[in-house]
């Protein structure tokens, strides 16, 4: 976990620099963040070493809620992922946890030191900037022509390091930008919908690389998507978003949850056997949640690692 | 033998040419180019205010161009107008009300059409040494904060992600783009500074495979052809700035040309 750049909320630290401990959480690991305190919802403290941890995380935009209450964890190794359909909130709460916008309320929890390597969802080229792989990936940190010839093999981009950004295949860009992200020795992932302009097969190619990374490097990953099959196979956990926490769980409990069925149609859940139980919440006709009791959304992420459905 | 006169402008054109390279480059990949001609436009203000109230006429120039740079950026927050139409509206603001200063202020006492269009018999000695102390300036600021300018060049919200200022991205160009206005004015004229700043960048794209390679290039073409216009200029006795101007875009035209028909880089 060497480090030498700043985490990207500016809240920087210096690797061993520094330990200053406030100890304001009931364990022994040094968190950073917002200390802002919105609802005041029970919440659980992360487990330790957790990587990164929301609380309570809300977002209005004028009269516009954009996030209730999120709250999320990631901890090392781990892939979570987000999806949610489009307007959910799944890039503002990625904004969040990288710091690049402040929430309303709510905190951000992350570890001492924690480097995050950040994959956009919207990479436009601008081809008046010349620009070849190889220089592209040193903007995030400069590094050898081994080093980068690494990062690039590692990806399933060898060979394209001397290319022009601006003349890559969508593939080709977004293995590019992956390893933009690595290159910096990442202690977590942020990916938001890392397959935009990607067929149908390199998303799965794309998704099991990603895996396969996680094994490798051993780091957290946060996944945004809007289509759960293909992720399915790498998630550790889902964490279904409409701007609050419909469901969260093991993959499979997700996919056969009556809100996830309802946000996505019967058609996108039909794959997987489909039992039916309570709801545990309605929404209204904008998507807002009706107060009833919801459990789900207020139940810390990290005590459930696997959700006992139904 | 060369006048004294000519020596000094031909030294200055020279190094303007090369002070100019990396923020054109800035400019172009930014798209900064209205943003930089509404700055420039307020360098005559400057001038103007800066006769008024006898102050150093390059130091106006700077405060001037800083002041109009600053709330540019702060006004470009909004979301009610089109950027475009902003600037389209500052900028001739800015230079409307340079030209009423510069008549209601400064009267006799300025050269318009010199300040407009660049005049190189207007290059004092002073303004030499302001070419080339701004100039250290400007490039000094450049090296400094090289890697993050093109980081949020190339993609600003990966940038701040990564750990990049862009706000300290965005007031350093505005600082560089006052400083080389100041001192390129007395040259190029107001009119003009910002084709003298897009152009060579221009014609160095297509030649280029790095942000860096193309900086290169922008400043041995901004100096080739700022030294031949001067010398165009005081050949056949033409405006300096638009002769300057004139052989770029001679530059341009070939480069670009030479890109449409062997295909881009």
């Amino acid at each position: 976990m060497a480090k030498t750049r700043t985490t990207p909320a500016g809240h920087a630290h210096e690797p061993g620099a520094g330990d200053h401990h406030h100890n304001h959480s009931h364990h022994d690991h040094h968190h950073d963040g917002h200390h802002q305190h919105g609802d005041a919802v029970p919440v659980a403290p992360p487990q330790p070493g957790t990587l990164i941890s929301a609380r309570g995380l809300c977002l209005k935009r004028g009269t516009r809620s954009i996030l209730e209450a999120v709250d999320i964890d990631i901890g090392p190794g781990e892939i979570v992922t987000v999806i949610g359909p489009n307007g959910a909130g799944k890039t503002t709460l990625v904004r969040i946890l990288l710091g690049l916008e402040k929430p309303d309320a709510g905190t951000v929890q992350r570890l001492d030191g924690l480097n995050i390597g950040y994959a956009p969802q919207r990479f436009d080229r601008d081809p008046a900037i010349p620009m070849t792989v190889s220089r592209f990936l040193t903007l995030a940190r400069p590094a050898t022509p081994e080093r980068i010839a690494a990062v690039l093999g590692e990806v399933g981009a060898g060979r394209i390091a001397t290319q022009q950004l601006h003349g890559l295949s969508g593939g080709e860009l977004q293995r590019v930008i992956l390893a933009r992200a690595l290159i910096r020795d990442p202690d977590l992932l942020v990916l938001d919908e890392p397959v935009r302009g990607v067929d149908y097969v390199g998303e799965a190619e794309l998704y099991s690389l990603i895996g396969k990374i996680r094994t490798t490097r051993g780091l957290g990953v946060l996944l945004i998507s809007h289509d759960l099959h293909v992720v399915m196979a790498q998630s550790d956990r889902v964490i279904c978003l409409n701007r609050h926490v419909c469901c969260h769980g093991i993959p499979q409990t997700v996919a056969q949850h009556p809100e996830y069925v309802r946000l996505f149609g019967p058609e996108t859940a039909r794959a997987f056997a489909i039992y039916t139980h309570a709801h545990d919440h309605a929404h209204d006709l904008g998507g807002a949640p009706l107060p009833a009791n919801m459990p789900e959304s207020v139940r810390p992420l990290a005590a459930t690692k696997a959700t006992p459905d139904a | 033998m060369l006048e004294p006169f000519l020596v000094r402008a031909l030294v200055a054109s020279l190094a303007l040419g090369v002070v100019a390279a990396p923020l054109g480059c800035l400019v172009v990949w930014r798209r900064m180019s209205y943003f930089g001609s509404t700055v420039a436009h307020a360098g005559l203000l400057g001038v103007a205010l800066g006769i008024a109230l006898g102050i150093d006429l390059t130091l106006g120039v700077i405060l001037v161009a800083l002041a109009i740079g600053g709330a540019l950026v702060v006004l470009s927050r909004q979301r009610v107008l089109p950027a475009d139409s902003l600037l389209g509206i500052l900028s001739h603001a800015a230079l409307a009300g340079g030209l009423v200063a510069a008549a209601k202020l400064a009267g006799q006492r300025l050269d318009l059409m010199g300040y407009l269009f660049g005049d190189i018999l207007a290059v004092t000695r002073t303004d030499l040494y302001w070419i080339i102390g701004g100039g250290a300036v400007v490039l000094g600021l450049v090296a400094g904060l090289w890697r993050t300018l093109v980081a949020v060049a190339v993609h600003e919200e990966l940038a701040a992600a990564e750990g990049f200022d862009t706000r300290k991205a965005e007031a350093a160009l505005v600082l560089i783009l006052a400083f080389t206005i100041a001192v390129a004015m007395k040259i190029v004229g107001v009119l003009l500074i910002i084709a003298f700043l897009i152009m060579p960048a221009a014609a160095a794209r297509p030649f280029s495979s790095t942000p860096e390679i193309m900086v290169g290039l922008a400043a041995v073409i901004g100096a080739i052809g700022s030294a031949v216009g001067l010398m165009l200029s005081a050949s056949i006795d033409i405006p300096t700035g638009p002769a300057i101007v004139l052989v770029l875009s001679a530059f341009c035209l070939v480069s670009l040309g030479w890109s449409v028909i062997c295909g881009e880089t």
